[in-house]
């Protein structure tokens, strides 16, 4: 062993400076080109503001653009942003985790890319990462995804944007109920946060609009991209006599082909899954942000921004205003379904339908809404949901 | 209707079902770092192996299926994984070797290394849909669908378990065997026998991360069958602790990946049954299975029976 080893004898101080050295230029290699994916060129886009001919907007995205999730929803409302509106540059970086990594993207993209308007979309950029970065950067616009903004205790540079996407999980609710033989639903579930319950709320009161029998039995996984126990997950309840499933997950791919691979029916999250379960997939809740971000191009174009007070620093709404949509009808949905359905999305677009209306109680028996009362979609009340409703088989 | 009169059944038949679709990642990696290990070096890195064999199975797979057709590209995915394993095996083994190297250091950085380089490279490959491994169907004798579906065997799940008595026979009884024990219990001894434990460590490690990387290939092809970032979720490192906990023989990894797979399983099956009190706990099984036999066996005051000599020493 030793002669092998004299032949690549070098001293200890050799050694020594060559790791320092080496480790000196990984880190401000990293410090300096963090965002090196995004496709820009440096230099001419920071010229941009003087001739107001051209906007930088950067989008940072958690995990991969193409997950069949929530950042492909991100990503391709980007990209029809970009399309839409002439004088929007894009700048993108996928897979930041949600630590001070975002903030550094946000940074370089402020500073080297010239961007002046960023949608950091993932909800733990939020705070401490976005309020810092929009601090610093007042003439900055941050825009972000999901409801933590507070008018005065925030900047006046952070705006906060979502949809009442569980419109759409009530009209799927609605197909499920009325295609599911046994009325047994499954929902595969990440975390109980209010978003996510008020979807499976939601999902299972749209069911029991059309069948007052139908249950929804939810499994939580414990974290949002687990793709073993999603897999178990949906396994597990189409073992239980579960014939639709839905989920509210990252990526809903897993549990899409396992339930097409149990042949049990599926209902999508986040963007459409149809080409994933040809044959059972129904109908599904997806996002629709081409359409917000396309409006808010053109607002940028006309140099509406967050501080001068013409964009809201709230953007909030549902089917009706375009924030959400119902993916197609996939060939196994009846004729009597589709007219449920779609009659379910004519009556929310127009008012009609109200999802949390009295009687409404938790599946642990105590009242939440006595008969006659109800709350509107936009209620803050509903963005606090702790509960879940009647027919759920399942505990936070 | 059969699924009605399921019910309680489900948590026996779900957690047997997870056990035989879940453990096969375990049982591949540990047998993998039980060779590994057998030759006295540990192999921390399988975590990126696993990774990265999950990701070139998927992108292999998918990329060929037009050239061979979809029944062959996924063995061809599985053979890749394996080749991709063996080239990170190899980084590690030359340079765990290097004079002042630790090889659980070397290990840690060829994780970042190795998962790094899986999701650059797997980028492209997230989206699409590659043709799955075939499954064998063993549960034809029963009308339950469950049945059915619990029992559809992975082959990879059948190789896995022909290496068990396989690797046993093999440090007993085989020549080679004797080498990689010796080389791992006494490196001075075999030194003076003339065998070359360079040679040796590398070809168990390069041998381990073959194993390792056809591992991650049952990840993405056969259960759950996708390429994501977030595949493995710390399977290869919990696979590497129960190389620990089984004591360096091959027959009782065997015990402890089913046993690990059935842990996977415990939360959902339960949940979808009703008892919905304590799924944080029942989620976090295998990480406490993990934990608890990581107190066990980590005493200072003794040293494991049974593990090999010369581990963890520097060359």
């Amino acid at each position: 062993m030793s002669d092998r080893n004299r032949s690549f004898r070098l001293s200890r101080r050799q050694v020594m400076r060559g790791l320092l050295a080496s480790s000196a230029f990984g880190l401000t290699a990293k410090l300096s080109t963090g965002c090196a994916q995004s496709p820009s060129t440096g230099g001419d886009a920071a010229t941009g503001d003087a001739g107001a001919e051209e906007i930088v907007v950067g989008f940072i995205y958690v995990g991969p653009k193409d997950d069949f999730g929530y950042n492909q929803a991100h990503a391709e409302g980007a990209a029809a942003m970009a399309a839409n509106v002439p004088g929007i540059r894009l700048v993108e970086e996928a897979s930041v985790p949600e630590t001070t990594a975002v903030a550094e993207t946000m940074r370089n993209m402020i500073e080297i890319d010239g961007a002046k308007v960023l949608f950091p979309t993932s909800f733990g950029y939020f705070d401490p990462h976005i309020l810092a970065l929009a601090a610093e950067f007042p003439d900055v616009q941050f825009f972000h995804a999901g409801g933590l903004y507070q008018e005065g205790v925030h900047p006046n540079n952070v705006g906060s944007y979502f949809g009442f996407i569980d419109e759409a999980q009530y009209v799927a609710g609605v197909v499920a109920g009325r295609m599911s033989p046994t009325g047994k639903l499954g929902f595969v579930a990440a975390k109980p946060i209010p978003q996510l319950l008020r979807n499976v709320n939601s999902f299972t009161l749209g069911a029991q609009s059309v069948n007052p029998a139908a249950t929804t039995q939810v499994v939580f996984t414990g974290d949002w991209s687990v793709p073993v126990k999603e897999a178990e997950a949906t396994n597990s309840m189409v073992d239980q006599g579960v014939d639709v499933i839905t989920c509210h997950v990252d990526s809903p791919k897993v549990v899409m082909e396992t339930a097409e691979k149990r042949g049990v029916y599926t209902c999508g999250y986040h963007a459409n899954q149809s080409s994933l379960a040809p044959k059972g997939y129904l109908t599904g809740a997806e996002w629709d942000w081409a359409t917000v971000y396309t409006r808010l191009g053109k607002e940028f174009m006309e140099g509406k921004t967050l501080m001068s007070g013409a964009i809201p620093h709230i953007l909030r709404g549902g089917l009706a205003d375009g924030f959400c949509k119902l993916s197609p009808y996939g060939p196994a949905v009846t004729p009597e379904a589709k007219t449920d359905g779609d009659a379910a999305i004519a009556g929310i677009k127009s008012g009609k339908v109200v999802i949390y209306k009295g009687p409404l109680e938790t599946n642990t028996g105590t009242e939440v809404l006595p008969t006659g009362k109800s709350l509107p979609i936009d209620d803050v009340e509903l963005e606090k949901m702790d509960y879940l409703v009647k027919g759920v088989v399942g505990s936070i | 209707m059969a699924t009605e009169l399921l019910g309680w059944w489900g948590v026996p038949l779900g957690i047997v079902a997870g056990t035989l679709r879940g453990s096969v990642p375990f049982l591949l990696v540990s047998l993998g770092e039980c060779l590994t290990e057998k030759s006295g070096k540990i192999n921390l890195g399988l975590e990126g192996t696993l990774l990265m064999g999950a990701m070139s199975a998927y992108a292999i797979s998918y990329l060929s299926s037009g050239l061979v057709g979809p029944a062959l590209a996924p063995w061809l995915g599985v053979l890749a994984a394996g080749a991709a394993g063996m080239m990170l095996g190899a980084i590690h083994g030359w340079l765990s070797q290097q004079p002042r190297v630790n090889d659980v250091a070397v290990g840690i950085a060829m994780i970042i290394f190795g998962s790094g380089l899986a999701n650059f490279l797997g980028k492209p490959f997230i989206q699409p849909q590659a043709p799955q491994l075939p499954t064998l169907s063993l549960g034809g004798w029963s009308d339950l669908p469950q049945v059915q579906s619990a029992l559809l065997i992975s082959p990879l799940f059948l190789l896995g378990v022909a290496i068990v008595p396989l690797m046993s026979w093999f440090f007993k009884s085989t020549r080679w065997g004797l080498y990689v024990r010796a080389v791992g219990d006494s490196p001075d001894a075999a030194k003076a026998m003339g065998i070359s434990i360079f040679g040796v460590r590398m070809a168990s490690i390069v041998a381990g991360s073959f194993l390792a990387g056809i591992g991650g290939a049952s990840l993405s092809l056969f259960y759950p069958g996708v390429w994501t970032e977030r595949i493995s979720s710390g399977q290869g490192l919990m696979a590497v602790a129960l190389v620990i906990f089984a004591r360096w023989q091959p027959w009782q990894c065997l015990w402890a990946s089913l046993l690990f797979g059935g842990a996977q399983s415990l939360g959902p099956a339960f949940q979808s049954v009703g008892i919905d009190s304590y799924y944080y706990l029942f989620n976090a099984a295998p990480y406490i299975l993990t934990l608890v036999i990581m107190i066990i066996t980590c005493s200072p005051k003794r040293t494991l029976a049974g593990a090999p000599g010369g581990l963890g020493q520097d060359s």
